[in-house]
């Protein structure tokens, strides 16, 4: 269980939120000018990293609000949490 | 006649209450302080147990939550009955009752004990090998295989007990009461630290508290008497909360840790009654602090398993802590001084020690001086080769052991015992440590695993953290304190401590015997009955991981997870297999460090509190009125209204007939409701249907399909424009909460610029839905002023009205063909508005209907459900709705996978009607379509959807999803069944009104 501190409500339990897969990942624009490949990139393919891995989190058991993570899966240790359109830190 | 065998007055057992119990039906007596193992002893009684698979008789081989052995049933055929429950850590009181597990029909003689004679027959892996043949025999075996699984009783009635959750959150959390652990809290909570103590027995102190070794001594006090001190000042430290009886079971990431404290299980039956029984603690805290100890080995040898034969810690403690001698001709078998000081303990108290067998050369320490003064005679370089003794231990056999420690020479002594001592050093309780997923590190010097790499804010402290000397202890502990407390002083830099303890130590893994190993029964595992014999043939037969050679001789797999034994079998491997012990690692640590009961793990999520159901406001209603309930979600609603005796089929039969030749009423409340606000709503709206949104006129109503981004139906629903910026969109009941997490989920990341604001209402509005021809009259009687004609009130429209003084939202579509109404009030209105509609259509005959039967008339409209007809694999396309699929659009979600080659291949499967040429066969939900009966294997084109039989057209329909339906149409088809084949036909999915004249009649 994390302890996940939440940009708008401070530190909660991990049984609150709700991984929301890799972050970053923007919906193309303009889906109907894209190749089948093209598409099936942003559709499919995520990345499974061990180590660390910028992801998606939503507090939906409190404020409702997405929010990003950095997260080492091999030990789980969040190096760091920013706000939705704030850039990721760097590595 | 047993004897007593009581040798002084402790001060932790009361002699003056007298407590009476029952073991095996025998009444016996100890006191108030004992455990169940302690009185059992003082009884004199070591035979409490079988073994798992040669039902071996076994004794009491520790003193603590270790024990392999003792496990017992408490309180056999009682509602309270536990099984599996170590008698070394069991408090008696008055009434206790126990018994003895895995024996029949007695400990004393037991049939299953056969087994022990035929096991040469049992080797490792033996129902591997055994039950893989003939494999249609599986069947047979399968029923004597789960007869002689398990070892205790489970409790056949209600658990009378309450139990508890209760969340802590505190600054540092101390894990064991030992020396090491009272003064690091003592410490934290003096320097403000919120401190939490806690520890698995009923009395602090660990084992110091009973060292009364006269050559250690702590500010020129003996450690025992100093501890006691230090303990007394606890009580004045404000910030310090200490628990008792409370034992951590795991320990998470984020210093999570979860414990067991208990409550009630000391006390006596009618003292337990109403009050919380366990508690599990979930501990968040800032720094934690183990100190859970160190636990001794024991040694391998042949025939080490014969009750009488203990760990020498064990020994020491029942005479020092509980006043039992366990023995009255006692002798110990070492690799190092601890049995040294268990043996002096004994002597003190004129409990006769035989000898010490001692594994090493020598050993010059002032204890083992002290021992030879006293005369008991020490066997230097010798080895315990055999014991004898069925029962009871009765002799032991040594010889004298080769300077490599493989073999034994010379002259076969035999001493006569009743009790032996086993030292095999320490392993320290480094099972908490793991599991928070901090790293090991073996020390070839003391052959020991200890802490290595800390994940979280944590420290190691006392024996866990590998210092076994009081010295040591206190030293490392301070500088410990200060780095993770970030403190400068301690109450430790002033304590003096002398001793005189030395760590030098023999390690022999597994100790040679005269006779060749295949002849011998060294256990490694007392629980399982797993030999180093085992081990050593897992490693013939090609085992090589740790974790693979402990699953095929299931060593450390019992209750006691092997805390014994484990690092034996590691040792073992390691010699075997030429291995290196760091290299070759642990097995996995895994919670909870002691059993937990599944009354702790639930709490008071019991009964009506397992799992919330939700109610809409008329649900009383239903219930009065006998409805039958099926759980939606988490809702239950009302599935079909059976009068008179009538089945389900009878029941839905007349309602659905009820519903299209004159009225029904169907409660909605159920589905989700979305209220949608924002100047970007419409806007909001097209992005997130398939179908155009911008050009809905304010009150009216649209249908919409909502698709995943890979173009497959994810949910549907009715959506109405009540205002210029502001809608109300419908859910199915089940996808709410998703849909909502959803559109929020696009609304925050992908589309922040859109002003759009969302909130559920679903639990704030009732909903009625009337339908069937005389819908229209019977609304009209209820808001008389309402001007219901097509003209002001079409079909796919809406109207806000009053029903008397209540608001209501009032949508005029249909879900089942028929002209009807959707009435929304506030959910406090929702009886009343239904008791009117009832009362009012009295006169029409107006029949409720339920989930059943809403199913059914949708059906014979071709309606899909989503998530019955749909699978998250279907496309509007694949479900012939190309109609609601906008081509003008430039975008929504989904849009962009409906042109994959994949989803535009003609071969998916696509939904379609299906009529079973007997009118009469309804078809099963969820049976398989072919076209060719006579094809091996035979291909499968899908599979039936949905199906009923319409009172309404007097046949059986169905729905179906089949490869390539679309262009079936016509086409004879097959439905195989168990014991016959079902002939069907491809038809269009809408078997009724397919013209939607009723919507308007």
């Amino acid at each position: 269980m994390f302890l996940i501190n939440c940009p708008y409500c401070g530190e909660r339990d991990q049984q609150e939120f709700k991984a929301g897969g890799e972050a970053h990942i923007e919906r193309p624009k303009q889906p109907t000018e894209l190749s089948d490949d093209e598409w099936a990139e942003y559709l499919f393919m995520r990345k499974n990293i061990k180590g660390v891995q910028f992801e998606r989190w939503n507090h939906a058991h409190g404020c409702r609000k997405w929010f990003n993570m950095v997260r080492d899966t091999s030990n789980d240790e969040i190096k760091a949490i920013y706000k939705m359109g704030e850039k990721p830190p760097a590595q | 006649m047993n004897k007593n065998l009581r040798v002084k007055s402790s001060e932790y057992i009361d002699e003056t209450n007298r407590i009476s119990f029952k073991f095996n039906g025998k009444t016996f007596h100890g006191f108030k302080g004992d455990t169940l193992a302690s009185a059992l002893l003082a009884n004199d009684v070591h035979l409490v147990g079988r073994s798992f698979k040669y039902h071996r008789p076994r004794g009491i081989m520790t003193s603590g939550s270790e024990e392999p052995n003792a496990i017992v049933q408490i309180n056999p055929n009682t509602n309270r009955t536990e099984p599996n429950v170590r008698a070394t850590e069991v408090e008696i009181y008055e009434g206790l009752e126990a018994s003895s597990q895995n024996c029949w029909p007695s400990v004393e003689f037991d049939i299953g004990g056969i087994n022990n004679f035929l096991s040469p027959f049992f080797p490792a892996g033996f129902y591997y090998k055994t039950f893989m043949w003939p494999a249609s025999f599986w069947e047979k075996y399968e029923f004597f295989i789960r007869h002689s699984a398990g070892l205790g009783k489970s409790p056949t009635s209600t658990d009378p007990d309450i139990y508890d959750h209760r969340n802590i959150h505190c600054d540092v959390l101390v894990v064991g009461a030992g020396i090491s652990g009272i003064l690091a809290a003592k410490n934290a909570a003096k320097n403000n630290f919120k401190t939490l103590l806690v520890d698995e027995k009923n009395e602090l102190g660990g084992s110091t508290i009973y060292e009364n070794n006269e050559f250690n001594k702590i500010n020129n006090k003996t450690p025992s008497e100093w501890l006691k001190k230090e303990i007394e000042e606890l009580k004045n430290i404000k910030n310090l909360k200490i628990k008792t009886r409370t034992s951590v079971a795991a320990y998470h990431q984020y210093n999570y840790l979860l414990a067991r404290e208990n409550l009630t299980d000391h006390l006596e039956a009618k003292n337990k009654t109403n009050k919380i029984r366990q508690r599990l603690l979930k501990i968040r805290a800032k720094k934690v602090i183990l100190a859970a100890g160190a636990l001794e080995r024991p040694l391998i040898f042949n025939n080490n398993d014969r009750p009488g034969i203990m760990l020498s810690s064990a020994i020491k403690k029942y005479s020092e802590f509980y006043g039992v001698a366990c023995g009255s001709k006692n002798v110990f078998f070492t690799n190092n001084d601890s049995a040294y000081e268990s043996a002096m303990s004994l002597y003190n108290k004129g409990i006769n020690v035989e000898a010490i067998i001692d594994i090493r050369e020598q050993s010059e320490s002032k204890i083992v001086k002290k021992v030879k003064e006293a005369g008991i005679k020490i066997y230097w370089s010798h080895s315990i080769v055999d014991t004898t003794g069925y029962k009871r231990l009765n002799s032991i056999s040594i010889m004298k052991l080769s300077n490599d420690g493989t073999s034994v020479t010379g002259r076969k002594i035999s001493i006569s015992c009743d009790c032996l001592g086993v030292a095999g050093g320490w392993t320290p309780a480094v099972h908490l440590y793991t599991q928070s997923g901090s790293k090991l590190k073996f020390d070839d010097e003391k052959k020991v695993f200890l802490p290595n790499q800390n994940t979280s804010e944590q420290i190691s402290v006392g024996s866990c953290g590998g210092d076994f000397k009081i010295d040591e202890i206190i030293k490392n502990l301070n500088q410990k304190l200060k780095d993770i407390l970030n403190i400068n002083e301690t109450d430790l830099d002033s304590i003096k401590v002398e001793i005189d303890q030395e760590n030098s130590k023999r390690n022999i893994w597994l100790l040679p015997s005269d006779k060749p190993l295949g002849k011998t029964k060294p256990f490694v595992d007392y629980q399982n009955d797993a030999t180093a014999k085992d081990i050593k043939l897992a490693l013939r037969e090609g085992f090589r991981s740790i974790e693979h050679v402990k699953r095929y001789t299931t060593t450390g797999m019992g209750t006691d997870q092997g805390k014994l034994g484990n690092m034996h079998a590691l040792g073992i491997i390691a010699d075997t297999a030429g291995i290196k012990m760091g290299e070759l690692g642990t097995t996995t640590f895994r919670p909870p460090y002691t059993p937990l009961t599944f009354g702790t793990i639930v709490g008071r999520n019991v009964g009506k509190f397992f799992d919330i159901f939700r109610r809409t406001p008329m649900n009383d209603w239903h219930v009065e009125n006998k409805a039958e309930f099926e759980n939606v979600g988490q809702w239950k609603r009302a599935w079909y209204y059976p009068i008179n005796g009538e089945n389900m089929h009878q029941a839905v039969q007349r309602e659905s007939k009820a519903a299209r030749q004159s009225a029904g009423i169907l409660d909605a409340s159920t589905l989700g409701k979305i209220d949608i606000q924002g100047s970007d709503a419409s806007e909001f709206l097209n992005r997130v249907y398939t179908n155009a949104w911008s050009k809905l006129a304010i009150g009216k109503c649209r249908y919409g399909l909502m698709l995943n981004e890979d173009g497959m139906v994810y949910d549907d629903g009715v959506t109405t424009r009540i205002g210029e910026n502001h809608y109300i969109m419908t859910t199915t009941t089940g996808g709410a909460a998703n849909v909502l997490g959803k559109l929020e989920d696009y609304l925050q990341t992908e589309w922040p610029e859109l002003d759009v604001y969302l909130t559920s209402v679903t639990d704030h509005y009732a909903t009625a839905s009337l339908c069937g021809p005389n819908s229209k009259k019977i609304l009209k009687k209820i808001i008389p002023d309402l001007d219901l004609s097509d003209e002001s009130f079409p079909h796919m429209s809406f109207k806000e009205a009053k029903i008397g003084n209540i608001q209501c939202r009032i949508m005029r579509i249909s879900f089942t063909g028929e002209h009807s109404y959707e009435i929304n009030v506030q959910s406090s209105y929702g009886k009343h508005l239904w008791e009117k509609c009832m009362e009012a259509g009295k006169e029409f005959n107006i029949t409720p209907y339920g989930t059943e039967t809403m199913h059914l008339l949708r059906a014979e409209k071709g309606f899909i459900i989503v998530g019955q007809d749909t699978d998250g694999t279907m496309t509007p396309i694949d479900l012939q709705m190309d109609w609601i699929v906008s081509k003008k659009k430039y975008d929504f979600i989904g849009k962009r996978s409906l042109y994959r080659s994949d989803t535009m291949r003609e071969d998916r499967k696509q939904l379609v009607g299906l009529l079973t040429e007997d009118p009469n066969v309804v078809l099963e939900e969820g049976a398989q379509i072919v076209s060719e009966l006579n094809q091996s294997p035979v291909e499968m084109l899908g599979h039936v959807t949905s199906s009923y039989f319409s009172p309404n057209l007097n046949k059986s329909i169905a729905l179906a999803v089949v490869r390539g339906g679309k262009k079936m149409m016509g086409k004879k088809l097959f439905v195989p069944m168990e014991n016959k084949n079902i002939n069907v036909t491809v038809v269009n999915p809408v078997f009724y009104d397919e013209k939607n004249e009723r919507l308007n009649a």
